[in-house]
Order: structure tokens, then C-alpha cells, then sequence
């Protein structure tokens, strides 16, 4: 993906004369990388919220009995963490990776509908401030879990209203986010720039944005219902009425599921550009990564109810479940194998973005294989519920989804910043990540199998020692974010001047422009050969 | 600097698992105490084991590149991208795998469902927080709440720590358990009165949520008599992690005494409910929340709290009172007390109140 | 404009976006605080309307004046439409969410409270639809196919029309075709809307139909209830259009706000066949 651009740079630096100003630059800023900027600000700063109550919940469980927190509070602390990470860190953070990337990766100036845009953004503090303070109104924040399973979430006090309030509101914000990230990637690459020309990490946000599209505003239906039960006497999930609790399940579920690969496709795109920069060859099976990727999306429309297979549905349910899900191995396994293909006979340099992205695919694949395992009707009738899940869960989101940001966050910064940031640094974050990582969460496949269940502040004795190992793992994994804080802020700060491209294998169009990427780039589009 | 912090890293985990070594089930499933129970652990064997094998080559491969294809080590890029053999292969030989792990899934499933012909029927029913028992043909009925007292759990002095550790089966017991014959088959209808809980005993290979409104069912045959301890495994509210579920499994003689014991019991409880005033099912259920104001609820006898729900009227909280309100369980969570019963009780709330 | 690329058009920064954040926190919290009992909170919610709407006001004069000065080419043109396709995507999903519960309960579960497994809990229920459930105590009678409802599907039909008169209108330049054919659009709109009304009046007064009404009255009252808002907003946005039109906007070539209210228009209608079907006629 050869690019000549044809405009001159200082053109791109215009005068920004007539632009506000100070805050209110990022207030009204209809700039992709402005928004960028805020999503990904926005995205750490509610990963430490999330990982201070984590913490939170790793500090009750670090031995038995009730230490810190009451029952009622601890199952608040696990439900704003899961909303928290999940809505507020995991899913801005790729947001701000696409607004930042897509438009200089398909050589467009801007997103397609820049002022949107910006109100996408703009939509996530409210969100976030009617969540959190829902900590502060009587009966306290939502309790039901993140899933929300109704009747216990019609149960709640008024914590819970602002919770659903703040997901319709993050609702709103990831469909008009998508919308402007499929119609930019529809219509505004550069000339030449087939689909299938396009970088992997575009046309992983491609299918990303479509599959938010579909699920989020079923996730709306969902919570409406959960609502109106809670205040208008409908009997959506209430089986004297004719209801069912687990149609709850399962329109959550028919969102749930994809939302997972919502959260995982950006990564896994990321994966993509920085595998084969640092391989310094191209990516392996351009052609069966789309494919692969599509398939994923589809698949994960028709395995929902996995989540459910101790709601007791039929044997038929169950069969035609288990094995979709079973499927999604084949296609992710193509992923996995293209990825080790482009190292093999590569000629690698492990800097942080790559260590990042190995640590992703060794221990990501973990967290598939666990979920292959949770796939399996019977052995989930088992793990269901139990810090087996939670093991599960947290190898593909944190080493799969979080390690991919860390990876991207290294990888594009230079570009960002304009400086190189410090290598010392993040090769430390790395270590201590992954090494804290598995301390924390492997001892969770333990205590899940011996019968854990989650969700809960207390536990028997036979659970003790690795229910500590976690916590002391938690505590270092927490502090071993520090270093990534310190390394942005560092590297925004000053540092050796990064070159337009300081990687020696990177070739999409972003590193074809000056470090930092000037305010306004591809203004006249670039020739794509 | 790599090696060194893999050096660590394997010096930090070692100790770290050590303590767990002792014995094998804590990194594994339950010892298996019926038919379904080991069948999903060899099914959890053996998919660990594909899974386990195909980590090795896969990552094998990987670690093989990271050491061999690096700059570092001289070595130049290739530049392939594409192959469409080895593409073809490693899709297909994959599904091969699955195919070979859905087989005998399927056959666990289909015998985890035929719950026709029990020996013995059982209703299990979760509330917020315990669980009831019907023996649906002997007419026995109880409940079973966690043993493990309060103070135990809350004890944050250091002794506190050491009781709990010398405590046998911490929050692990129950006051009622349920007792069943060994070798029989047991289906197990499970439903709930509130929100969902899930019915779970590890050793049987048995989990079902509770579905209030709805019956599902199971079913176990224990192998070996003994004592056989789950919990609830679906969240439920505040308590979600204090209601155990205890399964005795006792020879057919023991058990036959137990049944007739049980039914006296039962008979005696039913009489004594019947006869309870408003102040003694308060007591006994509302003075929980309705004592010290638990999630809002208005307190006995505090007349601001109180003045706008009478003007609802009677009538309207009753129905509050019976089918619940907000974080107001249904009949406070006393579901054996008869409607008139817990009219009354309002009514002795509302009197108090005025 | 100094951030104009030749090919395409990036707005400068706008206050707008901020003030719609507000509206929506102000709203959020303002329905939060009513619904548990705290009277004022529908002050706070109608603050937020009103600020949500000024939002509108301001936003969309943005987006017609910049339409009007010629800023928007072909390639924007082209967005918009990806845009606004999308955007009707999701809004189907929106309302499947909906028809998935009104199935699942109509063929799944009041079946299965209704089976001899469930005589265990609910002796005497039969799994007949439409049904206010096992629980309920009252009596209910449904509402009828082929009385008002089968007058607003002909309504939304014949409006249906009536927006593609006005289209033609458009493209052959011929004013009066488009003014008459959007102001009837909007009479046709105001009249479902009228009718639903005294349909939900009937529901309450006579048939005891209630939104509480179980299985049966919340699928009804929720599908068609988020019918009718979406065909207020439909009828707005014609309001807008047709005002526009009135002052002379739009070409025979570029008119893409006419076509974006006239799809949304067209979906509108297709929830209606389909609620026709589903909700009142089966
Ligand atoms: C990033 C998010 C993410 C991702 C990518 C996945 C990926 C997968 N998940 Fe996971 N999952 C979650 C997030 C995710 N999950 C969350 C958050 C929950 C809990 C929700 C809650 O209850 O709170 C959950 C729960 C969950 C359950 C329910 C468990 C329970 O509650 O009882 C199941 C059951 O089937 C499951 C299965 C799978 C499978 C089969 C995959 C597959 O996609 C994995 C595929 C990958 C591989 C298999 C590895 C690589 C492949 C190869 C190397 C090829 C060769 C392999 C073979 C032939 C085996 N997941
Ligand atoms: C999406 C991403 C995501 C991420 C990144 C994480 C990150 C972490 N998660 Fe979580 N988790 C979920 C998603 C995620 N989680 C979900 C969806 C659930 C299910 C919720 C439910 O059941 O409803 C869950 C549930 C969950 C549980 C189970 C709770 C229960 O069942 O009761 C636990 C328990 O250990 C846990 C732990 C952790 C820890 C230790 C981290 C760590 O990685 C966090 C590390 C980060 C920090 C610690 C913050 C940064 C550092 C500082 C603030 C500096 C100071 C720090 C210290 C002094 C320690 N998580
Ligand atoms: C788990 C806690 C809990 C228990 C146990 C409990 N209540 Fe309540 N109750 C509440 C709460 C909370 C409210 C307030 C609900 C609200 O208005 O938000 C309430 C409110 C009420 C009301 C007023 C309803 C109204 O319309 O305002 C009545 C009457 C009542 N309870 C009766 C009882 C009786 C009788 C019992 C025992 C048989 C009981 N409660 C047991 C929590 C409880
Ligand atoms: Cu009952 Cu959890
Ligand atoms: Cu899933």
C-alpha cells in the first residue's frame, strides 16, 4: 500500500486563527484527531475508575470473611466495574484508536460527519457522570450484575434508573459512532484504495461499527423493557403476566454476545498493522483475515444463548448452541495461525508494541481455548457462574482487548506525539503486565473449577490461597499501569523526535505523513498505486 | 534483561503455587460423585488435553519464530503472504478437532436431559436468601438456610480469621439439608419466588437456575453416600453468596426414617403458621428491613415514612405487601405465610404507623 | 473555509454537539429522579427537551444553510445516504428488540406456563394469546383488526404515496406538486396520530386494556407506543422539510433532506404493516 500524497505539508498546518481556543477547542472541535485525543483520555481515565473498584472486589477477597464492604456494596463494586470497563474503557479506547487511524489510514481528511462526531463524544461524560453518581443516590449504584438480569434488576432502588439512563445515552453515542466510521470507511478512502486494499485494522472497524450498529439498539430495547417494568407495570419479564425473566437473557445475550467481538475485532486489527511492522513482512492471508473476520461477525449472531445453558433450554437449544459456538474456533484459529505465518521466517525486533501483541496472541489464545472449553454444554452446566468464567473473560479482555490497546497506544504514539516514547518504559509496563496478569487470573481457572461461584464477597476456606495469589497479582497489575501513564505522559511531554515512520515495516498511509500527524491531513487526497 | 524477568517471574510463581500443591482437585473439577458428574470431568479431561496439545504446537511454533526469525539473530524477511494449501489445511483440520470434541458432548447432553422415571421427586424453590423443599410425594416440606452464623463472617478482629479458618465448612452449611437415598434417581424441579438463583451441587454435575414463574428440572443418582455441599449460582441480590445447598445421601433405611420424621415436622409447622398474629410474622420477617430501614423501607412506627404509603390506601399496600414493591420482596419473603397472615401483619404495621 | 478539501466538506467546530450532551444529561437525570418520586425531576426533563430542541433548531439551520450555499457535493451527498441507511438499520433493530419479545411470548413462553409442567405453579392457566398472564385477575378485551387500526394502515399507505407525489414534484421542478404532496403527508400523519390517540383512550375507557395488561398489553402498547413517537418524529421532521420547501430549498438534483425524511418515512410505514399484522390482525 505504496502512497504518494501530493499536497504540501505546511498547507496542512493552517492557521488556526478563527478556532477557539483552550477548552473550548476540545468542547467544539470537529477534528477526528481532537476526539481521538478525548476518547482515549477519556477511555484511561475510566480504566483506573474500573480498576480502583476491582481493586476494590480483589481487596474483600483476599481472605475470607467480610472484610471492607457489605454484601449489598461489594455487588455494586462488581457491576460498575463490569459496566465500567466494559462501556467506559474498553469500547472508547477503540473508538479513539478509529477516529485517530481511519481517516489517515483510507487518506481522507476527516471523519464523514465531523460534527457528530464530536457530539459521540461529548456523549460519554454525561454517561459517565450519571453512572458513577448513581454510587451516590439511596440503595447506591446498580447491583445486578453487568449483565443486568431482570427480575433482580427490577428489584434495585433508583441506582439502577441512572444506569440504564447512561447505557441508552452510551447507546446513542456507539451508533452514531458507527455510523460515522462505516459511511467514512464507505465513502471516503482515496482514490485507488479498493476494499480490499484497505488496512486490516480499517476493515476490522468496518465489521466492528456494523455489528454495533445492529446490537446496541437491542441492548436499548432491552433496558427499556427492564424500565418499564421497574416503573410503568409492564410484565416484560414477569411470568405472572405471561413474561419471562430469561427473554431478558436472551435479547441481553443477543447483544452480549457480539459486543464481545465488538471488543475484541479493533484488537485483533491492531494486531494486524503492528505483527507485520515489526515482522517486517507483510501480513500472511491479507484475503482469509477479512474472511475470517466476517465470519466471526456473523457466527456471532447465532451463538447468544452459550450464556444460557443452565436456564434449562431444551437439548435441541443446547446442541444447535454448543455447537455454533464451537465454529468460532475455526475462524479465530485462521487469525491466529496468519499472525504466527507473518512472523515465521520474519525479521523481527521485539520493541513494546510487539512484545504487546505477542503477549496478546500467547495468552489471548488462552482465553479462547477456556472459552472453547465453557463451550461445551456439559463441562459450562459445571463452570457456569464460577471464577472459571471470570478467568475466561479477563484472558481475552485484558490480554486480548486491553494488551492490543497497550500495543496500538505504543505503536501510534510516535505518530501522535511526535516524540518516541521511552522503550525502558514500556518494555517494563509489558513485563510487569504480563507477568502480574497470569498471577492474578490464572489461580481464577483453579478456583472455578473446585466450584467458586462469582458475584459473590465471601467465600469458603478450601478457596483461600489463590483467592490471595489473585489479589496480590491484582495489586501489582494495578500499580504496573502506572508505568503506561507515565509513559504517555512522557512521551506527550517531550522526547526524542520520532521520523514520520520509526518503524522500519510499517507501510499504511498514516506513516507517510509528518510526525506528529499534522492537524489536518490528506486534504487533497493521496494517489494509492 | 528478558531472561532475567523470566527468572523472576518463575521464582514469584512457584512459591505462589506451592501452597496449592497439596492436593490435585483444588486445579481441577470436583471428584465426580454420579454418572453425569464423570462424564463431564472426562470430557473436561480430554478437551483439556486437545486444547493443551494444540497450545503446545501452535505457541511451539510461535516461541520457535520469536527465537530463530528475530533481526537480532541475523535473519532476513521472507516475503510470502499468502498460501492457499496451508490456508485450506489449517481451517479444516481444526473443524476435524471440534468434530471430535461435539461427539461425545452431544452424548452427555442428551443423558443430562431424560429426567423420566425419578425414584424420587424433589421441588427445590430459591428465595432471597434460602432454599425450600418439597418432597412432592411424601408431602414433606422445609427450608434450608446457611448455618454458618453471622458473626462468624463479619468477625474482622484477627481471632475472627482464625475461627473461620478452624470453622468446618465455612458458609458451606446449612441448618435443613436435603437428604436423599443413595443410588436412586433424584429429579430435582427447581423454581424460585423471587429472581433467579441457580441449584447447584458440583459432585452431582448439577446446575439449574431457578426461574421465578417457572419449573425446570434435573436429575442425579449419588454414587456413594456421604455429604455433598453447592451453592446458589446465579446472582440474587445481597445474600447471593450465603445460600448454600447441602445434599445428605444416606442408605434407603435412613432415609425412610428421615421421611417419617420429616412429615411430623411438617404437619406441626403448617398448625403453628396458621395461628401467628401481624406482631409475630413482623417478628420473625419484616423486622429485617422494616427495623432498621434496609433499602428505604419505611421503619415500624415512623409516622413521616409511613404517611404518604397510608394514603394509598389499605388496599394498595396489600398488594405491595403481598406481590412486592420495589425492593420490597413479595410477603416480605415469608412465601409460607398465607395471604390473611401477612394482611394482618400490615395492618399492625399501618396501625403503628399512624 | 480553510479546512475545505476539494472532495469533501468538514464542518468547523460547532458549540451544538455540547449543548445536546447538556439536554441529554439534564433529561437522564430529570426522568430518573421522577420516576422515584421526586416531583421536580419533570422539570429537569422538560429542561432538557427544550434544550434538546433549541439543539435541533440550531444544528439543522447549520446543516440547511451549508446545503443551501452549495457546500455539500456529490461525495457528501453519497455520505449522507450511507449516513442516514444506517441509521434506519438500526432503528429496525431497535424495533426488533420489540417484535422479538412479542414472539418469544406469544409462541414461546405463555405456551410453556400454559404446559402440564407448569400446572405445578399455574393450575389453571391454558397458554391461550392474547392473555394478561397466569397472575392476572382481570378480564381484558383485545383490540380489534379491523376498526381504526385497519383505517390508519390505509392512512400510512395512502401517505406513502402522497411523499412519492411530492418527490416527483421535486424532480420535475414543479413546486406545487411538492408543497401540495408533503402538506398532505403531514395532514395524513397528523391524523394516524389523532386516531392512535383516541385508540389508546378506547383501550383504557372501554376494553380495560392497560399497558399493566400482562404479556398482551405490554407488547401492544410498547410496539405500537414506539410506533406512534417514531411517526411524531416523522411528522416533525416533514413539518421541517416542508417549511423548507416553502422557502425554496432543494433542487431537482440535490435534495438529499427530503430524501432522508422520505426513507424515514417509508420505514415508519413498514412498522406499521408489520405491527398491523402481527399485533392486531394475527
Ligand atoms: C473479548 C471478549 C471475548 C472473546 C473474544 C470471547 C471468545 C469466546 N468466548 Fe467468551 N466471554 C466473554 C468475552 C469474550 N469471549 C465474556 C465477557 C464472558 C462472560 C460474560 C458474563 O457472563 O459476564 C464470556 C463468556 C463465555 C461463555 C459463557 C460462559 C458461562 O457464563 O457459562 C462461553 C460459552 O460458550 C464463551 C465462549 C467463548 C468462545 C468459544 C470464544 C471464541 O471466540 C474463542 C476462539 C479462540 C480460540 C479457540 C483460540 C485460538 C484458536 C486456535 C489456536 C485454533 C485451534 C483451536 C481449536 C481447534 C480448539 N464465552
Ligand atoms: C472489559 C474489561 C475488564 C478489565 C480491563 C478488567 C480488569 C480487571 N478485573 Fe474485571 N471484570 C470485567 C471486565 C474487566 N475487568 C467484567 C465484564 C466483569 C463481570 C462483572 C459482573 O460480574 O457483572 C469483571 C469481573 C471481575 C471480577 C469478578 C467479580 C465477581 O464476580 O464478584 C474480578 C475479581 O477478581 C475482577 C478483577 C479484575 C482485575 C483485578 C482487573 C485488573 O486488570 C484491573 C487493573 C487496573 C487497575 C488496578 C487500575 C489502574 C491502577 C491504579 C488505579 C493505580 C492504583 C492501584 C492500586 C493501588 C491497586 N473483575
Ligand atoms: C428485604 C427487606 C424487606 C422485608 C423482609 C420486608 N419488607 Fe416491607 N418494604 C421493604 C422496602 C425496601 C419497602 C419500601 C419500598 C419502596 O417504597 O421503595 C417496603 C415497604 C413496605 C410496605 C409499604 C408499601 C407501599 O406501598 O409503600 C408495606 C405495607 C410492607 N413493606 C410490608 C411488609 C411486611 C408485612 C413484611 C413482612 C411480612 C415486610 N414488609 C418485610 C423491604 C422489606
Ligand atoms: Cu440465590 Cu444466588
Ligand atoms: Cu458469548
Amino acid at each position: 500500500m505504496e502512497a504518494a500524497h501530493t499536497h504540501d505539508h505546511a498547507h496542512g498546518h493552517d492557521d488556526h486563527a478563527h478556532h477557539p481556543t483552550g477548552l473550548m477547542r476540545w468542547v467544539t472541535t470537529t477534528n477526528h484527531k481532537d476526539i481521538g485525543t478525548l476518547y482515549l483520555l477519556f477511555s484511561l481515565t475510566m480504566f483506573f475508575i474500573g480498576g480502583l473498584l476491582a481493586f476494590g472486589i480483589r481487596a474483600e477477597l483476599f481472605q475470607p470473611g467480610l472484610q471492607y464492604w457489605e454484601p449489598e456494596f461489594f455487588n455494586q463494586l462488581t457491576t460498575m466495574h463490569g459496566l465500567i470497563m466494559v462501556f467506559g474503557a474498553i469500547m472508547p479506547a477503540f473508538v479513539g484508536f478509529a477516529n485517530w487511524q481511519i481517516p489517515m489510514m483510507i487518506g481522507a481528511p476527516d471523519m464523514a460527519f465531523a460534527r457528530m462526531n464530536n457530539w459521540s463524544f461529548w456523549l460519554l461524560p454525561p454517561a459517565a457522570i450519571l453512572l458513577v453518581s448513581s454510587f451516590f443516590v439511596p440503595g447506591g449504584a446498580p447491583a445486578a450484575g453487568w449483565t443486568i438480569y431482570a427480575p433482580l434488576s427490577t428489584q434495585m432502588g433508583p441506582g439502577m434508573d441512572l444506569g440504564i439512563f447512561a447505557l441508552h445515552i452510551m447507546g446513542a453515542s456507539s451508533i452514531m459512532g458507527s455510523i460515522n466510521i462505516v459511511t467514512t470507511i464507505l465513502n471516503m478512502r482515496a482514490p485507488g484504495m479498493t476494499l480490499m486494499k484497505m488496512p486490516l485494522f480499517v476493515w476490522t472497524w468496518l465489521i466492528t461499527a456494523y455489528l454495533l450498529i445492529a446490537v446496541m439498539p437491542v441492548l436499548a430495547g432491552a433496558i427499556t423493557m427492564v424500565l418499564t417494568d421497574r416503573h410503568f407495570g409492564t410484565n416484560f419479564f414477569n411470568a405472572a403476566g405471561g413474561g419471562d425473566p430469561v427473554m431478558f437473557q436472551h435479547i441481553f445475550w443477543f447483544f452480549g454476545h457480539p459486543e464481545v467481538y465488538i471488543m475484541i475485532l479493533p484488537a485483533f486489527g491492531i494486531v494486524s498493522q503492528v505483527i507485520p511492522a515489526f515482522a517486517r513482512k507483510p501480513l500472511f492471508g491479507y484475503a482469509s483475515m477479512v474472511y475470517a473476520t466476517s465470519s466471526i461477525a456473523i457466527l456471532s449472531f447465532i451463538v447468544w444463548a452459550h450464556h444460557m445453558f443452565t436456564t434449562g433450554m431444551p437439548a435441541a437449544g443446547q446442541l444447535f448452541f454448543m455447537f455454533a459456538t464451537m465454529l468460532i474456533a475455526v475462524p479465530t484459529g485462521v487469525k491466529v495461525f496468519n499472525w504466527i505465518a507473518t512472523m515465521w521466517k520474519g525479521s523481527m525486533t521485539f520493541e513494546t508494541p510487539m512484545l504487546f501483541a505477542c503477549g496478546f496472541l500467547f495468552v489471548f489464545s488462552m482465553g479462547g481455548f477456556t472459552g472453547l472449553v465453557c463451550a461445551i454444554t456439559p463441562i459450562d452446566i459445571q463452570i457456569q457462574d464460577t471464577y472459571y468464567v471470570v478467568a475466561h473473560f479477563h484472558y481475552v479482555l485484558v490480554a486480548g482487548s486491553l494488551f492490543a490497546i497497550f500495543s496500538g497506544t505504543y505503536f501510534w504514539l510516535p505518530k501522535w506525539t511526535g516524540h518516541m516514547y521511552s522503550e525502558t518504559l514500556g518494555k517494563a509496563h509489558f513485563w510487569l503486565s504480563i507477568v502480574f496478569f497470569n498471577i492474578t487470573f490464572f489461580p481464577m481457572h483453579f478456583l472455578g473449577l473446585a466450584g467458586m461461584p462469582r458475584r459473590i464477597p465471601d467465600y469458603a476456606m478450601q478457596f483461600t490461597d489463590f483467592n490471595m495469589i489473585a489479589s496480590i497479582g491484582a495489586l501489582g497489575f494495578g500499580l504496573a499501569q502506572l508505568l503506561f501513564v507515565a509513559a504517555i505522559v512522557k512521551c506527550a511531554r517531550g522526547g526524542e523526535k520520532a521520523p514520520a515512520n520509526p518503524w522500519e515495516g510499517a507501510d499504511t498511509l498514516e506513516w507517510t505523513l509528518p510526525s506528529p500527524a499534522p492537524y489536518h491531513s490528506f486534504v487533497t487526497p493521496p494517489v494509492i498505486k | 534483561m528478558i531472561s532475567k524477568w523470566v527468572q523472576y517471574f518463575l521464582a514469584a510463581l512457584i512459591p505462589a503455587l506451592l501452597p496449592g500443591i497439596a492436593g490435585a482437585e483444588r486445579y481441577n473439577l470436583q471428584a465426580p460423585q454420579s454418572l453425569i458428574a464423570h462424564e463431564i470431568y472426562d470430557l473436561h479431561t480430554l478437551i483439556f488435553l486437545i486444547c493443551c496439545a494444540i497450545f503446545v504446537v501452535v505457541f511451539g511454533t510461535m516461541t520457535y519464530s520469536i527465537i530463530k526469525h528475530r533481526k537480532a539473530a541475523g535473519h532476513k524477511a521472507a516475503q510470502f503472504h499468502e498460501n492457499t494449501t496451508v490456508e485450506i489445511i489449517w481451517t479444516v483440520v481444526p473443524f476435524i478437532i471440534l468434530i471430535g470434541m461435539a461427539i461425545p458432548a452431544t452424548k452427555t447432553i442428551l443423558a443430562m436431559k431424560d429426567t423420566s422415571n425419578p425414584d424420587i421427586t424433589i421441588k427445590a424453590t430459591g428465595y432471597q436468601w434460602k432454599w425450600g423443599y418439597d418432597y412432592l410425594h411424601d408431602g414433606v416440606s422445609f427450608y434450608s438456610s446457611l448455618a454458618t452464623p453471622r458473626d462468624l463472617v463479619t468477625d474482622k478482629s484477627p481471632e475472627g480469621a482464625k475461627k473461620r479458618a478452624e470453622h468446618a465448612n465455612y458458609l458451606l452449611e446449612v441448618d435443613n439439608p436435603v437428604v436423599v437415598p443413595v443410588g436412586k434417581k433424584i429429579r430435582v424441579i427447581i423454581t424460585a419466588n423471587d429472581v433467579i438463583h441457580a441449584w447447584w451441587v458440583p459432585a452431582f454435575g448439577v446446575k439449574q437456575d431457578a426461574i421465578p414463574g417457572f419449573v425446570r428440572d434435573t436429575w442425579f443418582r449419588a454414587d456413594k453416600v456421604g455429604i455433598y455441599r453447592g451453592q446458589c449460582a446465579e446472582l440474587c441480590g445481597k445474600e447471593h453468596g450465603f445460600m448454600p445447598i447441602v445434599v445428605e445421601v444416606v442408605e434407603q433405611e435412613k432415609y425412610d426414617q428421615w421421611i417419617a420424621e420429616q412429615k411430623k415436622k411438617t404437619a406441626a409447622n403448617a398448625a403453628a403458621s396458621g395461628t401467628m398474629d401481624g406482631k409475630a410474622v413482623y417478628e420473625k420477617y419484616c423486622v429485617a428491613c422494616h427495623g432498621t430501614g434496609v433499602a428505604g423501607a419505611p421503619k415500624l412506627g415512623d409516622k413521616a415514612a409511613w404517611a404518604p404509603r397510608l394514603k394509598q390506601g389499605q388496599e394498595v399496600l396489600y398488594t405491595h405487601a403481598l406481590k412486592g414493591f420495589k425492593a420490597m420482596p413479595p410477603k416480605g419473603g415469608a412465601a409460607d405465610m398465607s395471604d390473611a397472615v401477612i394482611k394482618a401483619t400490615v395492618d399492625y404495621l399501618s396501625a403503628a404507623g399512624k | 473555509m480553510l479546512n475545505q478539501s476539494a472532495r469533501y466538506f468538514v464542518p468547523d467546530p460547532s458549540h451544538w454537539p455540547i449543548f445536546g450532551s447538556f439536554a441529554l444529561l439534564s433529561m437522564a437525570s430529570g426522568a430518573a429522579l421522577w420516576m422515584n418520586e421526586a416531583a421536580w425531576g419533570k422539570f429537569l426533563l422538560l429542561a432538557g427537551v427544550c434544550v434538546l430542541f433549541f439543539m435541533m433548531f440550531g444544528w439543522f439551520g447549520t446543516v440547511a444553510r451549508e446545503s443551501e450555499g452549495g457546500q455539500y457535493n456529490q461525495q457528501v451527498d453519497a455520505g449522507f445516504r450511507w449516513g442516514m441507511g444506517w441509521f434506519i438499520f438500526s432503528e429496525v433493530m431497535f424495533f426488533a428488540a420489540f417484535f422479538g419479545a412479542l414472539f418469544y411470548m406469544r409462541v414461546l413462553s405463555v405456551p410453556w406456563l400454559g404446559d402440564v409442567e407448569h400446572k405445578l405453579l399455574w393450575p389453571d392457566f391454558t397458554g391461550q394469546w392474547p392473555t394478561a398472564g397466569p397472575g392476572a385477575a382481570e378480564k381484558f378485551t383485545p383490540m380489534a383488526a379491523w376498526g381504526v387500526p385497519a383505517i390508519n394502515t390505509l392512512i400510512l399507505l395512502t401517505s406513502g404515496v402522497t411523499v412519492t407525489i411530492a418527490h416527483w414534484g421535486l424532480l420535475k421542478n414543479n413546486r406545487k406538486q411538492l408543497i401540495v404532496g408533503l402538506a398532505l403527508t403531514v395532514l395524513l400523519g397528523m391524523t394516524f396520530l389523532y386516531l392512535q390517540a383516541t385508540e389508546y383512550h378506547e383501550a383504557y375507557a372501554d376494553l380495560n386494556l392497560k399497558l399493566t395488561t400482562g404479556a398482551y398489553g405490554a407488547t401492544f402498547f410498547m410496539l405500537t407506543g414506539f410506533h406512534g413517537f417514531h411517526v411524531t418524529v416523522g411528522t416533525l421532521m416533514l413539518i421541517v422539510i416542508l417549511g423548507r420547501s416553502i422557502a425554496g430549498h432543494f433542487t431537482a438534483e440535490h435534495h438529499f433532506g427530503f430524501e432522508g425524511v422520505a426513507w424515514y418515512w417509508h420505514f415508519v410505514d413498514v412498522v406499521w404493516l408489520l405491527l398491523f399484522i402481527l399485533v392486531y390482525w394475527l
